[in-house]
């Protein structure tokens, strides 16, 4: 049983390490008193921007986890030009994202066609009741103003690639 | 007929002699040891069934199906794009590759490929994420063992690898990046000189390893020797990934298969070890972690320009067919098989995940072993349960 | 107690005594929870680049404080079939074993507990002393009434009678260079004595008894059941060990004596290899003077914290060897070393 150089290799690993947090510090982030801020894409929470939103229900078929529930109706809006007829327009009544069910996979925000949600990347919402994490349309769009501007790309990306 | 060492034979000649002695002395007053579900040594909720005569086990049983989620039964009700973000799950670890499979079965009926660049990232993440998998690996084997530093070092340099998985995809554990035809993002700005940096400290970790705990002379003895799965057995139980090359098999399907991904622009070499042991097993790991870092180099500054989406409908209804693909994911093989009645998901998804067939063999390898050694051989064998029961 | 030379005032025995008592226990709580702050809280958790507790107290040193608390506030449980008194007094007897060995250190010329002038078996009755908490542990595992408890007890004891004879063999080549058994005497040998006529060093006996100096702290390191020789403890991954019966007070009491031997096995091996509580005499005569009873207990707890890094710092960074390695490396390695050692140090001692 060579007892030697590999025993004696180890400790010094460790002692450096040591040393190392010593002099610059550790690794870990002291939580809550200084945060990392996640990268730019990072999904956090969904934003619902509703002026945007036409009730096709896109994003509630796609779910997974059938966890967003939508609610509109129909209603009349003025015409476009004075003399025509009026128009039917969808107005939402309900949009709830249950993100107690939410498996963040982010379907529903690729799906939606006319860009009414959004990720974002805020992780600070834990309830201490389940139910309060029903988060209602009033809710969704405040995450709105959390939403950060798309990352720049890549040099060899292609321009016209989505998003 | 292979040549298999000295040890391997005494130890295949012990565990004969424990299998007889069990048939003949029935009646022995043994203990049963129950090791799980709920243990900190296996990953997750694994149950084994042990049969004790002293401080020897004459008899073993893996018991899975504690964390059994129904996968295939769920993603008969899903539709593609819900079914890639579903099978994230199933090696959480290395939670890239298992899409990657299943994307490239639904691919092949489709009859598209994705364009090159996005060929070429997908077999990067599908590397960083085979490195965060088995950086996990090379921690928790040490822990196993009683040494309680090698896992923090190895979350600590984790965490750079998942950033980076964050930063392009948006989700470190559960990247749901994968998409019929390509990627659903290009990589963000300064990505590929962030993942350089990255690479480099991952290179170092490996050296800090190789260090701390393999040229370790208590983890040589405790290792050397311990769970010796001779090639043959390997091979009858149909042991992949690491396990395999660790019993000098000469198998990765990364090399072997022609797949549409960027394996076969890179210059890279498997690494295989003759021992079979415990120790082969982690050696293996680490010289492929080691590997891995140095295929995602070659990757990023060869990555070409393009686009990364094929031209596919908006809506994609996979024709009719069925579909086998089979990767190399960092825990072993793991195909899928694709039955698809031209509709919006899957008819039926077949799911053969590596970890299954690994623990298999523990029946076979925790005979005639003492109680110490077989959490060491089942931190050897690592499997997650994730992938075991799906 | 030699306190009462120096206030020049007359305690009664019976005083004496309860200051002595009072008076050890304050230094085994307070090496115990100086060693669990710094080694157990803070320097494994530098060794993993973290920080550790931070939230305690003023970079977590009230961890230890709250962790008292925590233990003390825990229910009372008994095994069903657990035999009482015997489950009760286990670990106060490993208690009193690691407190008897705080008595028997000396910590400065006139700052003991037991007075060397009239204890003259000193080292002899420190190790018969610490045998004790073998005891112990086997009432521990036995009395729990669950068979995986017991199999880690007797597992536990036979590596701490294993380890008992390296420790004591390497002890017997120190004694026979200082010539005595007393420990108060040995670390006069050090301090006054000289290396080939070079005295401003002293003679320390690490340098000259380098490899018993090895074999006890390794031995040590056994004795405290630390990684790599941690299996009676570490057992509990797949088996129990003989600890897990406790809870609360009781496992407190376990826990402290755990880190309260660690540090009486660095003050023996300070007073026995590194000459204890003094200074090289070559660099001044100390001996007038009440100086050397403030310093040198000082002194003394500076190397019974470096020692203790040592046996920290080995039992962050290995991984844990199997029992019948263990069994092995003990008797078939570090006990015919020691031997060897003694027969090199009884012939050298006579050449020179």
């Amino acid at each position: 049983m060579g007892l030697g150089t590999g025993l004696v290799k180890g400790l010094g690993v460790t002692f450096k390490t040591m040393a190392r947090t010593i002099v610059e510090g550790a690794q870990t982030v002291q939580y809550p008193h200084e945060k990392e801020a996640p990268p730019i894409r990072s999904r956090g929470v969904i934003a619902l921007r509703e002026e945007n939103c036409t009730v096709c229900m896109l994003c509630a078929r796609s779910c997974p986890d059938w966890c967003i529930y939508i609610e509109g109706h129909k209603q009349l809006a003025p015409p476009r030009r004075a003399g025509g007829k009026p128009r039917t327009v969808s107005a939402l009544d309900r949009f709830d994202i249950d993100f107690a069910l939410c498996m963040y996979c982010g379907i529903c925000v690729e799906v939606c066609p006319f860009d009414a949600l959004f990720w974002s990347p805020e992780y600070e919402y834990s309830e201490p009741r389940i139910a309060d994490l029903l988060h209602d349309k009033d809710k969704l769009g405040e995450w709105m103003e959390t939403v950060p501007a798309a990352p720049e790309l890549d040099p060899g990306a292609d321009k016209k690639g989505k998003k | 007929m292979t040549m298999i060492s000295d040890r391997q034979q005494l130890s295949y000649i012990a565990s004969q002699a424990a299998d007889a002695r069990v048939n003949v002395e029935l009646e022995t007053e043994g203990m049963t040891l129950n090791i799980g579900p709920q243990h900190p040594a296996t990953h997750g909720t694994l149950r084994i069934v042990c049969r004790l005569d002293g401080e020897q086990v004459v008899w073993a049983e893996p018991i899975p199906g504690y964390m059994h989620r129904g996968y295939e039964k769920l993603t008969e009700v899903r539709t593609f794009p819900q079914v890639t973000t579903l099978v994230n799950r199933i090696d959480w670890l290395g939670s890239f590759c298992n899409e990657v499979p299943f994307i490239l079965a639904a691919e092949q009926l489709m009859d598209i490929e994705a364009p090159p660049r996005a060929q070429h990232i997908r077999t990067l993440l599908f590397e960083m994420g085979r490195i965060a998998n088995v950086i996990l690996f090379l921690g928790d084997m040490g822990v196993q063992l009683g040494a309680v530093t090698p896992v923090f070092f190895a979350f600590r340099d984790r965490e750079f690898v998942l950033n980076q998985i964050e930063a392009a995809t948006g989700g470190r554990f559960h990247p749901n990046f994968d998409r019929i035809g390509g990627l659903k993002d290009d990589l963000p700005k300064g990505w590929i000189d962030e993942s350089r940096a990255v690479m480099r400290r991952v290179r170092s970790f490996c050296d800090e390893m190789e260090d701390l705990l393999l040229g370790n002379e208590i983890f040589e003895a405790r290792t050397r020797g311990i769970g010796v799965i001779p090639r043959e057995i390997a091979l009858q139980y149909g042991l992949s990934g690491a396990n395999l090359r660790a019993s000098g098999v000469d198998w990765d399907l990364r090399r072997d298969q022609k797949l549409p991904m960027a394996w076969d622009k890179c210059d890279w070499k498997v690494w295989t070890h003759p021992d079979g042991d415990s120790f082969a097993r982690y050696w293996v790991r680490l010289q492929e972690v080691r590997e891995s870092s140095k295929i995602v180099d070659q990757l990023l500054d060869t990555m070409p320009s393009g686009p990364i989406m094929a031209k596919v409908p908006r809506i994609i209804k996979v024709p009719e067919g069925e579909a086998w693909v089979a990767t190399e994911n960092p825990l072993g093989e793991m195909g899928y098989y694709v039955v698809s009645k031209g509709d919006l998901g899957p008819f039926r998804v077949k799911i053969r995940s590596a970890s299954f067939s690994n623990i298999s063999v523990a029946s076979w390898v925790l005979r005639g072993t003492y109680v110490p050694d077989v959490i060491t051989i089942l931190a050897s064998l690592y499997f997650i349960l994730g992938d075991i029961d799906r | 107690m030699s306190a009462a030379s120096v206030l020049a005032i007359e305690i009664p025995y019976w005083g004496q005594s309860i200051l002595r008592v009072v008076g050890g226990l304050a230094a085994l709580l307070l090496i115990a929870g100086t060693v669990v702050y710094l080694y157990l809280f803070k320097a494994v958790s530098f060794m993993q680049s973290r920080l550790g507790p931070m939230e305690a107290g003023p970079y977590g040193s009230m961890q230890l404080l709250a962790e008292v608390g925590k233990w003390l506030q825990k229910e009372d449980l008994f095994p069903d079939n657990a035999d009482k008194r015997i489950f009760k007094l286990a670990p106060i007897i490993v208690l009193v074993s690691t407190f008897l060995l705080y008595l028997t250190i000396p910590w400065g010329p006139d700052a003991f507990f037991l007075d060397p002038a009239t204890f003259n078996t000193g080292i002899f009755f420190t190790l018969a002393v610490s045998s004790i908490s073998v005891l112990g542990i086997l009432m521990a595992g036995w009395s729990s009434a669950n068979k995986y408890s017991l199999m880690g007890g007797l597992r536990a004891a036979g590596q701490l009678i294993a380890y008992e004879l390296p420790m004591v063999l390497a002890v017997v080549g120190v004694v026979i260079q200082a010539g005595t058994l007393n420990l108060q005497g040995i670390v006069v040998a050090q301090n006054d004595g000289s290396i080939f006529g070079f005295e401003y060093l002293g003679n320390p006996f690490v340098l000259t008894q380098a490899i018993g100096f090895l074999i006890f702290v390794i031995a040590a390191q056994a004795e405290l059941t630390q990684t790599p020789f941690d299996m009676p403890i570490a057992e509990s991954e797949l088996v129990a060990g003989y600890m897990t019966e406790y809870s609360g007070f009781r496992f407190l009491i376990f826990f402290i004596a755990e880190f309260a031997s660690a540090g009486a096995f660095a003050g023996i091996a300070s007073v026995l290899f590194l000459g204890g509580w003094g200074l090289p005499t070559a660099w001044g005569d100390w001996t007038s003077g009440n100086a050397m009873n403030v310093i040198g207990p000082v002194l003394l707890l500076t190397k019974i914290l470096l020692l203790s890094f040592v046996i920290f710092w080995a039992r962050f960074s290995f991984p844990r060897l199997r029992e019948d390695q263990l069994q092995r490396f003990a008797w078939k390695i570090l006990i015919p070393l020691a031997l060897g050692n003694i027969a090199v140090t009884a012939i050298l001692k006579v050449v020179f």
